[in-house]
């Protein structure tokens, strides 16, 4: 089948200095590359090829419709599945060729912030936080309670240490995720849609946090999310990725004037374009008139409550 | 041309289960490969101990006096009619030993505490939890199945125990406090009918059993699908299979130790 993604858009790093690694070139400063990438998920093809870079200390957003492997990306990076075809360097080190244990030690030097925080439930705040701490290190008890309360100060949460998980709200949980994430003080931190179902102040603190614990700890981010509005204020790159390919990349700001049709589509949230808003279907007036309910080639099917 | 794909349909259905069958094999010999390492830390295991075993205890207990007092009224009125009612002791233990404690307490326990392994590691895979440990390079099978396993080999032999000494007591509180039969009786003749082969026997089956629960529990829990109409048909799985296994197995050691 012929692609219908349209070419990468041209980006000038000068226009800002918060400049994109050139897609599909060496870039030396990258702690992480994605090099002729290709991976399929039984049938479907999701990445074909794809060239990648994401630069130190910045922190880089990855934006894109919905399906279009930004989570399978983010689990490539991690090592959690591996690529069909292609390198993912993290730190110079194939993912692909490392053992279990290489991997695992690859991830010491990330911290991944999820969806929903994915903090235990059977541990309280504090114990989430010095998780790490204890499967890690031989630290003494007294040294893992400072590390601890000084994340948990710098997410704001030191007074939620004794609390369980069940008691914080939506923004407290990611925020208590975010101090988990950073307390094996990692170079890279990986930020999967941290801004879903959070409340205006929630999602400023949660905004304001990814900008200072990158600059503060200079670290590198990499944030997957759909809020182009509230990305815009943090990231200092944006990829926007359609179709498993890199159709774009810039400051968000570049990207908002960009001509690609995909790219207008996303940025400004319009229902139709290259993303079709209707699922693949058959012919509507024939569905509606010409077949009972059931019979599967005019659409019907089952249909489970 | 039906008939073809019907055949087609049941060798992909019979692939299926070699390879789930396979699947099962491989996670429980990696249990077991990793629990000697997990006893460093007995914390963990001391707390799987408590929720699987002392959680079950009452549940346990119960059931373990029901079952003890039908055994005990049934038997006596069997016993009655070929007049061996002092009997009833030796019948009693050695039905409570070697057949009814193992496999009841087995049962039970696996809708106790199998269900809540399974729907526990399900819930954990289901909410990122399993996926936050690995990306905190923390390998969720170390850090949550073998404590599980572990916690409940260890809890069902001991539950089996208690199970099997209530229901004596529950044997005895029928026969002889209710239909009036001897006491001296009663437990003189357990005593002297009841060897420590027969009390091996029921503890042999009964970690069997625990290592089938156990490792089934673990492993529906671990690979089930990560929504709730998933986790709720692992830990049907669970129920199912551990059924099966324990009766299954049931059979197999009591053949074993009959030859």
């Amino acid at each position: 089948m012929e692609s219908t993604v349209p070419p990468v858009v041209a980006v000038d790093p000068a226009l800002s200095g918060r400049s994109c690694a050139p897609v599909g070139e060496e870039v030396r400063d990258a702690i992480v590359s994605i090099e002729g990438l290709v991976y399929r998920a039984g049938r479907r093809t999701i990445f074909d090829g794809l060239n990648l870079a994401f630069r130190k200390g910045q922190v880089t957003a990855v934006m894109g419709p919905s399906g279009t492997g930004k989570t399978t990306l983010l689990k490539l990076i991690t090592g959690q599945v591996r690529p069909d075809r292609g390198r993912v360097l993290v730190d110079g080190q194939d993912l692909g060729q490392l053992s279990r244990e290489g991997v695992y030690t690859v991830r010491r030097r990330m911290g991944m912030l999820f969806q929903n925080g994915a903090l235990l439930t059977d541990l309280s705040v504090f114990e989430n936080v010095a998780f790490p701490l204890r499967e890690h290190t031989d630290l003494p008890e007294r040294l893992v309670r400072h590390v601890v309360l000084t994340k948990l100060h710098a997410v704001g949460l030191r007074g939620a240490a004794s609390l369980m998980p069940a008691e914080l709200s939506g923004g407290m949980a990611r925020r208590v995720a975010l101090a988990r994430a950073i307390v094996m003080d990692p170079a890279l931190l990986i930020y999967d849609e941290p801004f879903v179902g959070l409340d205006p102040i929630s999602m400023g603190v949660v905004l304001r946090l990814i900008r200072q614990m990158n600059d503060a700890l200079g670290i590198t981010s990499i944030v997957v999310s759909h809020d182009v509005h509230e990305i815009s204020a943090v990231a200092d790159c944006t990829y926007l990725l359609s179709e498993g390919r890199v159709v774009a990349s810039g400051s968000p700001d570049e990207l908002r004037g960009s001509q690609s049709e995909v790219v207008r589509q996303f940025m400004n949230g319009m229902a139709d374009g290259p993303v079709p808003f209707h699922f693949p279907a058959p012919d509507y007036e024939t569905q509606l008139l010409g077949a009972s309910f059931g019979n599967r080639e005019a659409g019907g099917g089952k249909v489970r409550p | 041309m039906s008939l073809v794909n019907l055949r087609i349909d049941r060798l992909g259905g019979l692939r299926g289960a070699l390879e789930k069958l396979g699947a099962y094999l491989l996670f429980a010999g990696r249990l077991l490969v990793v629990s000697p390492r997990a006893l460093l830390r007995p914390g963990l295991v001391v707390a799987q101990i408590y929720n699987a075993g002392a959680l079950s205890l009452a549940l346990i207990m119960f059931c373990g006096l029901f079952v003890g007092m039908v055994l005990g009224l049934q038997g006596a009125d069997l016993l009655q009619r070929f007049g061996a009612e002092e009997a009833l002791g030796p019948a009693a233990a050695l039905g409570m030993l070697k057949q009814l404690g193992p496999v009841v307490a087995a049962l039970l326990f696996a809708g106790r505490a199998g269900t809540a392994l399974t729907s526990e590691i399900g819930l954990m895979a289901a909410t990122d939890q399993l996926s936050a440990m690995e990306m905190m390079a923390v390998d969720p099978v170390r850090r949550v199945c073998v404590p599980r396993f572990l916690g409940a080999l260890i809890a069902l032999p001991l539950l089996t125990a208690i199970f099997i000494t209530i229901g004596l007591y529950g044997s005895q509180l029928v026969g002889v406090q209710l239909l009036g039969i001897d006491t001296g009786q009663f437990w003189s003749q357990m005593r002297n009918a009841v060897e420590l082969d027969d009390i091996a026997e029921g503890l042999v089956k009964s970690m069997f059993f625990a290592l089938a629960i156990a490792s089934l529990a673990v492993f529906e829990g671990f690979h089930a699908q990560p929504t709730a109409e998933g986790v709720g048909r692992a830990t049907t799985r669970t129920v199912v299979n551990s059924s099966i296994a324990v009766l299954l197995l049931n059979y197999v050691l009591t053949a074993f130790y009959i030859q």
